[in-house]
């Protein structure tokens, strides 16, 4: 082996395998005719073969054309779309076919003696070298940037500078993100309405057991859009409800559940999925996106899985009129973690 | 071919060479020469899929509306109709309901995604275990890093501009991975989202990413890495007449031309079968996305699932000093195992160039067992990939076989770290295995299956000789011996300046081939060829066996008793 790291610039290359060592090269072996090159009735046979094949294509792709004319867009068969069916055999069989053609005409019909090529070093001569050299010299001596620094140091500054552009012209992507990701749209007294049908939560709607997928009332306000849907993907919160006896609140949040009923933040805490299996028997809920589980008769503890955070809990009362409303915004920011949160 | 070119050929051909100087053009690449060998139609693979992606791509693009605006669908598809949804969702509807062929091509192009990057890293993994990465080729290893990495993301982007339930899940995490950046991932964030998670920013912006910068970077790459296999000339395997300073194959025109433009066909043909007969990404069942929603069973496309696994496998750490939050958790699978992927990738060919000390040009291809080190690496490297790919389906494999997902984690957290050792070290053994079983095979011939009863009464099987070119094939690597870094005192007794490096080195080195079976020297082939029975002529040289085409033989039947 060599340890030689300084080797440079020859042009022929180095024998660098052990070929030869200990058993000589045999050379190439001798070409082995095909049956094709020595049976002019097997070449025939092979070119009506290609032949068919590319013939074949043709007609498929025909085929393609009269399948696009007639079958209908919305008509089945088979439980498949037919015309996707249709459209997708006939094009991806035609391709086939002229695809095989051309690799059978290659490997049986085209002469197939081996070519030897030789191998050249990939790095230049050292007269190639000395000369690509002197040329970059004698374009610096002439520009003179060595003996003018003034200029060298200020074109360099110029550039640099330059690069400032682009990145200030980036700085409309986005707005700066302030605390927005520490607040939702949830306020004291906002009413809890059903997701879906936005209809008012009592708590008797709640049965023993049961979860509710649930969202701010004040959601309906907002233009729908980038709004809504913005302070919906943080606004979302599932309520339960379990035996009062089964809850194990800390000492704060004795009074954030009405008669067993508690409401946690749909959005996990993990990268954000909707979580959304709940458990009755062990009151835990699961994200399906990564499995974690959170334990909602303790403080939405994690009990399982990647998730850092304890699913943050919104206290929730009942207003005059007997609705669930919260009691104010959640008390820590909702969702994925991020670097300010603190 | 007639002498006489028809002047309606001859004309533009004129024409174009006194421009362009075509004839040089064609003269000196034409008849360019390609090595044979089904895995190096990887790469192929992958060329034909990008080409069938740019097509299916562009077909799409005169549908697609890359807007979240939100609208009420009243489209073809009557389960959906009245719904509210994105722009790009419903025009995906379209393209799939409306327009004859857009489903085929929308499935042609999926598909194509998933071969193109499927492609890809079994190609990488072709160049690594055959070594095609060393000198000169490291550029181009390089090139392929950086296509891999862009292949990723091109993969994922387009993934999240259909706006359904899926694509929206996606970019959650997404979003999620971003903000367990330290420092700067809520300002990015806000910058790349336009705001807050999802806006209405983003799939107008993964657009253009999707369609223009990204696959204009992978052109440029592509044709780049093209080039540069072109300029190095393709590398080969070893085998008779096959040297490290030539190369044989065929020419280009005409047999690799008509070989690899059929190919392109067959790629094409068969993304186009599997669009007509697979579904795949059915978004009219997921439904448009809604960030309160999600389906049970979430599954990326499957170069996502190795990152996937990662951040469920991972405990759940995160740190709080000075009033900042750092979500391990989330920050080393998200960001780090793509970030570890490029970074052994891209240092791996100059860590061997400098184990080895070898500075020299190879174009001949290793085969995996004669670098037992390198293959226990690929292979660890492939168990590591592997785990982490199973853990990203942990809850499939639970309600499949009937475990506790629980288990599986902790199994794969364990495992993640032991299995890859196990493996290298299974691997290195079974290399070198092969290595003893190629020299004994060089010594002693192979087994012909008759059993002889010699005169004593004592059983032996004939051994065979090996034909010339396979004995010949087995031999023609590279002897690696650890590196030898000698006494390191100079005439005076003074230890070199770079001693402890040089140490350091003699003792990776050590490490990499110490264990490694050498092929036998002359003399130890003379030597076993000597004292072999057999039809021995007592000089242990190659001899002219009487083998079907009449070549050389070499290891001569010498007879060894059976157990
Ligand atoms: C867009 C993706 C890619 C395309 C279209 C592509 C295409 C090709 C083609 C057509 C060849 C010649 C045939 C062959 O050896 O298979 C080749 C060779 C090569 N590729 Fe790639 N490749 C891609 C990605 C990669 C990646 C990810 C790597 C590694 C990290 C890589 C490293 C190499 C090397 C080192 C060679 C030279 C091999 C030799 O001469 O033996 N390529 N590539
Ligand atoms: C390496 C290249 C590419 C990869 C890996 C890739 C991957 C994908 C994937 C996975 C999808 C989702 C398809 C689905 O709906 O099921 C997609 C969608 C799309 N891609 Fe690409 N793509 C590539 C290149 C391109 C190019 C070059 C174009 C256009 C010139 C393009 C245009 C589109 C469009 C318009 C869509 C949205 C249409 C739809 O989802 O129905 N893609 N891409
Ligand atoms: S998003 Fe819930 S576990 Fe990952």
């Amino acid at each position: 082996m060599s340890s030689d790291l300084s080797s440079h610039g020859e042009v022929a290359i180095p024998d660098a395998s052990g070929a030869g060592d200990p058993i000589p090269d045999p050379g190439l072996p001798p070409h082995e005719p095909r049956l094709t090159d020595v049976d002019e009735q097997a070449a025939k046979r092979a070119e009506r073969q290609v032949a068919t094949l590319f013939g074949l294509a043709a007609l498929l792709i025909i085929a393609f054309v009269v399948a696009y004319l007639v079958v209908p867009r919305h008509a089945a068969f088979l439980g498949f779309g037919a015309s996707n069916l249709a459209l997708g055999s006939t094009l991806g069989l035609a391709l086939l076919f002229i695809g095989v053609g051309a690799v059978q005409w290659a490997r049986r019909l085209m002469d197939d003696h081996e070519i030897v090529e030789e191998r050249h070093s990939s790095s230049s001569s050292e007269q190639d070298r000395a000369e690509a050299i002197a040329v970059v010299r004698q374009g610096a001596d002439e520009s003179g940037i060595g003996r003018r620094t003034l200029i060298r140091r200020t074109l360099i500054g110029a550039v640099a500078t330059l690069g400032i552009a682009p990145i200030i012209l980036l700085a409309d992507l986005g707005p700066l993100p302030g605390n927005k990701s520490a607040h939702t749209i949830w306020r004291r007294g906002t009413r809890i309405a059903n997701d879906v049908t936005f209809k008012l939560l009592r708590p008797e709607d709640l049965e023993l057991g049961q979860l509710v997928n649930a969202v701010p009332l004040t959601l309906e306000d907002l233009p729908e859009g980038k709004e809504r849907n913005n302070a919906r993907a943080k606004a979302s919160v599932i309520l339960v409800r379990m035996e009062e006896n089964q809850i194990r609140a800390l000492p704060n949040r004795k009074n954030w559940g009405v008669g067993g009923i508690l409401c946690y933040s749909k959005v996990c805490t993990h990268v954000g999925c909707p979580v959304n299996l709940y458990e009755r028997v062990t009151r835990h809920v699961l994200c399906p996106c990564h499995q974690s589980t959170f334990d909602l008769a303790d403080n939405g503890r994690v009990v399982f899985g990647p998730a850092a955070r304890s699913l943050p809990q919104l206290p929730i009362m009942v207003d005059a009129d007997g609705y669930l409303v919260a009691q104010s915004d959640f008390t820590e920011p909702v969702g994925p973690s991020y670097w300010e949160r603190g | 071919m007639s002498s006489a070119t028809p002047k309606a050929v001859s004309a533009p051909l004129e024409f174009l060479d006194e421009r362009v100087g075509l004839a040089k053009l064609v003269k000196s690449n034409l008849r360019k020469v390609f090595p044979d060998h089904w895995s190096f139609l990887l790469g192929e693979i992958a060329l034909y899929s990008f080409i069938v992606l740019l097509l299916s791509g562009t077909f799409l693009t005169l549908w697609f509306k890359p807007s979240m605006q939100e609208i009420v669908y009243n489209g073809a598809y009557g389960p959906m109709q009245g719904l509210h949804m994105s722009e790009a969702f419903a025009s995906t509807l379209d393209i799939s309901f409306s327009v004859r062929g857009g489903l085929l091509m929308r499935q042609i192009h999926h598909w194509a995604a998933m071969l193109f990057i499927g492609a890809m890293t079994i190609h990488m993994l072709r160049v690594f275990f055959t070594g095609a990465f060393r000198k000169p080729r490291e550029i181009n290893w390089l090139i392929g890093t950086i296509l891999l990495q862009l292949g990723l993301i091109e993969g994922f982007t387009g993934y999240s501009l259909p706006d359904d339930l899926l694509s929206g899940t996606g970019l959650r995490f997404v979003e999620g991975l971003i903000r367990s950046v330290p420092v700067v991932g809520t300002y990015v964030s806000f910058f790349l989202f336009g705001g807050e998670f999802p806006g209405d920013a983003i799939i107008p912006r993964l657009y253009p990413i999707h369609i223009l910068l990204l696959p204009g970077l992978i052109l440029a790459l592509v044709a780049a890495h093209i080039g540069l296999v072109v300029y190095h000339k393709h590398t080969q395997h070893t085998g008779s007449g096959r040297t490290n300073k030539n190369v044989v194959g065929y020419p280009l025109m005409p047999v690799y031309m008509a070989k690899a433009g059929g190919f392109f066909f067959i790629v094409f043909g068969v993304t186009a079968l599997m669009g007509a007969l697979f579904q795949l990404n059915p978004v009219w069942i997921y439904g448009p996305y809604n960030a309160a929603q999600v389906g049970a069973g979430t599954q990326p496309d499957w170069y996502m699932g190795w990152v996937e696994g990662g951040l469920r496998i991972m405990p759940n750490w995160e740190t709080h000093i000075a009033g900042f939050t750092i979500s391990w958790n989330i920050f080393i699978p998200g960001v780090g195992l793509l970030g570890l992927l490029a970074v052994v990738m891209s240092i791996y060919p100059f860590i061997e160039r400098w184990v080895t000390g070898d500075n020299r040009e190879h174009h001949l291809l290793d085969k995996p067992r004669n670098q037992p080190t390198r293959t226990g690496f690929g292979v660890a490297g492939m168990t590591f990939y592997g785990l982490l790919w199973i853990g990203g389906g942990n809850d499939i494999i639970a309600t499949t076989f009937h475990l506790a997902i629980n288990d599986i984690t902790w199994f794969l957290r364990i495992a993640i770290f032991i299995g890859p050792v196990i493996a290298f070290m299974i691997t290195k053994r079974i290399c070198i295995g092969l290595q003893r079983r190629d020299r004994d095979k060089l010594l002693h011939g192979t087994e012909s299956g008759i059993v002889m009863r010699l005169p004593h009464g004592e059983f032996i099987e004939v051994h065979k000789p090996l034909p010339m070119e396979q004995a010949y094939e087995l031999a023609a690597h590279d002897r690696q011996e650890p590196l030898d870094i000698g006494a390191g005192v100079d005439h005076n007794g003074v230890e070199a300046p770079n001693r402890r490096i040089l140490r350091l080195r003699a003792r990776v080195s050590r490490f990499w081939f110490g264990d490694a079976v050498q092929k036998p020297t002359a003399g130890e082939l003379e030597a076993a060829h000597t004292h072999g029975h057999g039809h021995d002529d007592g000089h242990g040289e190659l001899e002219a066996g009487e083998s079907e085409a009449h070549r050389p033989e070499v290891g001569a039947g010498s007879g060894k008793t059976p157990t």
